[in-house]
């Protein structure tokens, strides 16, 4: 393999990566905050969904992303609701909210497209379009690191340049801030915080609407961005992966960004079954290739990189002692 | 909290839980145009209105008493196995081996292979779920959605690569020899009374060797299978002591643990018990209807056995009542799809509904009804 596939595939890395990593951060939220979230999926296929049809209607994909991130807000506090409010089973509800979206993106698509439960294709304003860096043409001569610079740091959409602010970003509001500190204790153990006097549904809320924003985003990405439309189950399997990655990085904003880098990179090589097989010199079926980060996944799960430890007080709802 | 009478927490709570769904569902309808009370009809007419509709809808059916028994038993282990689909779909793989590769002389004991094969593949497929949960406390939730995915992607590599006949197209297996073929309703005595053709004017419609014509469904015997799977699951639950023991497990494991009870034999257990049913379900689907392997054979009855399951209050008679349920809701869709604009989708949100509500908003239904309780008591109690 020569270096420039290397950089295609590095670049498709960082695309493909982008999604997992809002959706991520967005599950990152809501857990260390005690409150597990199966329903990163459906957040996001419905933010997908909504941000392709307001962007196809009015040609504007800043129309769109706020259209997206608030229907993804609106399936989040559905999911508050049922989880904080009701003290529901959380892990029903992610998956119950998953089925409502995957069902309700296509009849609301159809109604108003007609295409099969698909999306016009976006075009011009209406799409997120990729951003030259600066000084990318110049250094595009400079072997090595230059071409680095050109062909995979330059040219992405600026979602994916705000979802690698955000890294910093969380882990600056969860390791400096009050709110950060608040949050990781409501999710340890929320008796502690309301002993202090802080409200622990007030914050369990204000926890998941971030994830809601968060989960809307990625799905923006997907259907502005990365594809240009949206198509039913679009995120195939995408939240499940996140919230993996989550777990992987045990929770912590800087190891989630690389484990979503790692399983990015793993989507992108099934993309490329021809730079697989002349890297191993075998012919590795694409089926293969499909399952291969839910495999990685299952791999990492099994504790076989280090054992994960969740928020101690998560996918349990808080009850006030009388 | 007002605690209400048993038969309002088992029968009411469901009843209500999916009123509203089905309101939702009815909002959902207007708000993208369409009439509700049209929508139901059409539903209730095509799964419902005739004697074939029944005959489909308890086709589904029985998929999904299969699913949602797996389901049951897995909750009862406080273990939420989403991962039905894929157990389902491996299960198929086995009833397809077993159908295509041992030449069996007739169809029961075809049946019995490949029964015994699809429960072995499905109790696998789950096995390794409930190891890595068992020993390495890898969450059963996200790895069992893992193993649907890796299933999928194992099916179609299978079919294409080794199942799919030479010259074939689609990812589909080779059928299954025809001697193979399941009694369906209409094959049988007295059943099949309600499945006669009738011409305009009323009068039987008949063959040219002068027999009466069916109409042909895919209900089959596996019914009456997954009617004694429920029979053998309530047993087990409630009249055994390995039974006693997954309950005990799923209420509170560490009292479980002092009691002597082992919690990897539990997990692994109940979870094997739940992928065997969830994989014999193949022998509905794959063996008494498509008689082939397809690629996605399960068709999302896995994932429905969880609605089952929440909306049956996990107990076998609850999951009997609410698969027929499903299986006019999945029937009804299909009617929807083919006779109105309405995308067959609705089903899938129908489902998410109901698990919505009897599994995430239990408690507020409980509430609810617990209003509606209240005065009553407090009256009793200030009259005495």
């Amino acid at each position: 393999m020569d270096y420039a596939t290397l950089l295609q595939v590095l670049d498709s890395s960082i695309r493909l990566a982008t999604p997992l990593l809002l959706a991520c951060l967005a599950g990152l939220y809501s857990e260390r905050a005690g409150v597990f979230d199966i329903g990163l999926e459906g957040k996001m296929l419905i933010a997908a969904m909504t941000s392709a049809s307001v962007a196809a209607i009015y040609g504007s994909v800043w129309l769109g992303l706020v259209a997206g991130v608030l229907a993804s807000m609106a399936f989040a506090l559905i999911h508050g609701v049922a989880s904080i409010t009701f003290r529901g089973n959380q892990l029903i509800s992610g998956v119950a909210l998953n089925f409502v979206a995957a069902g309700i993106t296509v009849l609301i698509a159809q109604h108003l497209f007609g295409q099969g439960g698909r999306t016009p294709s976006l075009e011009g304003a209406a799409r997120f379009l990729p951003i030259d860096l600066p000084l990318a043409g110049a250094f595009a001569s400079v072997p090595v690191v230059g071409t680095l610079y050109a062909e995979v740091i330059s040219g992405h959409s600026l979602l994916v340049y705000a979802a690698a602010l955000l890294v910093p970003l969380t882990a600056f509001v969860l390791y400096r801030t009050r709110y950060g500190l608040r949050l990781r204790a409501v999710g340890e153990n929320p008796a502690s915080v309301d002993t202090a006097g802080v409200s622990v549904r007030n914050l369990r809320y204000s926890a998941v609407l971030i994830t809601g924003v968060l989960c809307g985003l990625a799905g923006v990405y997907l259907a502005c961005a990365l594809q240009a439309g949206f198509g039913r189950d679009m995120t195939a399997g995408r939240g499940y992966i996140a919230l993996a990655a989550l777990i992987f990085a045990k929770w912590r904003p800087w190891h989630a960004l690389w484990a979503c880098l790692l399983f990015g990179f793993f989507q992108a090589l099934a993309l490329r079954p021809d730079v697989v097989e002349t890297v191993t010199f075998m012919k590795v079926p694409v089926p293969f290739l499909d399952a291969l980060p839910y495999m990685l996944t299952v791999i990492v799960l099994a504790g076989l990189v280090g054992k994960a430890i969740p928020p101690r007080a998560g996918g349990e709802p808080y009850v006030k002692e009388r | 909290m007002t605690k209400l009478p048993k038969w309002a927490d088992l029968a009411l709570v469901p009843i209500i839980s999916l009123v509203l769904a089905a309101l939702c569902a009815a909002l959902v309808l207007l708000a993208i145009g369409q009439d509700p009370l049209a929508a139901l009809a059409v539903m209730v007419n095509g799964a419902l209105g005739s004697a074939s509709g029944w005959g489909y809808t308890l086709y589904y059916a029985t998929s999904f008493i299969f699913t949602g028994l797996a389901v049951t038993v897995a909750f009862h282990g406080g273990l939420f196995n989403i991962g039905g689909e894929g157990q389902a779909l491996l299960g198929g793989l086995g009833v397809a081996l077993a159908c295509l590769f041992i030449p069996w002389p007739h169809w029961s004991l075809a049946l019995i292979g490949a029964a015994v094969l699809g429960m072995a593949f499905g109790g696998a497929w789950a096995a390794v779920p409930a190891y890595l949960q068992a020993k390495r406390g890898s969450h059963i939730v996200i790895t069992t959605i893992m193993f649907n995915y890796i299933a999928a992607a194992l099916m179609v590599y299978l079919l294409v690569d080794f199942l799919r006949p030479p010259g074939s197209m689609d990812p589909a297996s080779a059928r299954f020899a025809a001697e193979l073929s399941l009694p369906k309703f209409h094959d049988m005595p007295f059943l099949q009374d309600f499945l006669l053709k009738y011409d305009p004017e009323g009068a039987v419609k008949l063959t040219k060797d002068g027999l009466p014509q069916y109409q042909r469904v895919p209900a089959n015997i596996t019914f009456f299978i997954a009617l004694a799977c429920a029979y053998l699951v309530w047993l087990l639950m409630w009249h055994t002591r390995l039974g006693y023991e997954i309950r005990a497990f799923g209420k509170q494991e560490k009292a479980a643990n002092y009691a002597g009870i082992s919690s990897f034999k539990i997990t692994m257990t109940a979870m094997m018990i739940s992928g065997a049913l969830s994989g014999l379900m193949a022998i509905n689907n794959v063996m008494g209807q498509s008689e082939r392997l397809l690629q996605n054979s399960a068709e999302g009855a896995g994932f429905i056995g969880i609605a089952v399951a929440l909306m049956g209050r996990n107990h076998p008679v609850g999951v009997i009542l609410a698969a027929v349920l499903f299986g006019f809701l999945y029937q009804g869709g299909a009617a929807l799809g083919m006779n109105t604009t309405i995308p067959v989708e609705l089903r899938t949100v129908l489902q998410g509904l109901v698990i919505l509500f009897t599994g995430a908003l239990n408690m507020m239904v409980a509430q609810m009804l617990g209003w509606f309780f209240r005065p009553r008591a407090q009256t009793r109690k200030g009259g005495a």
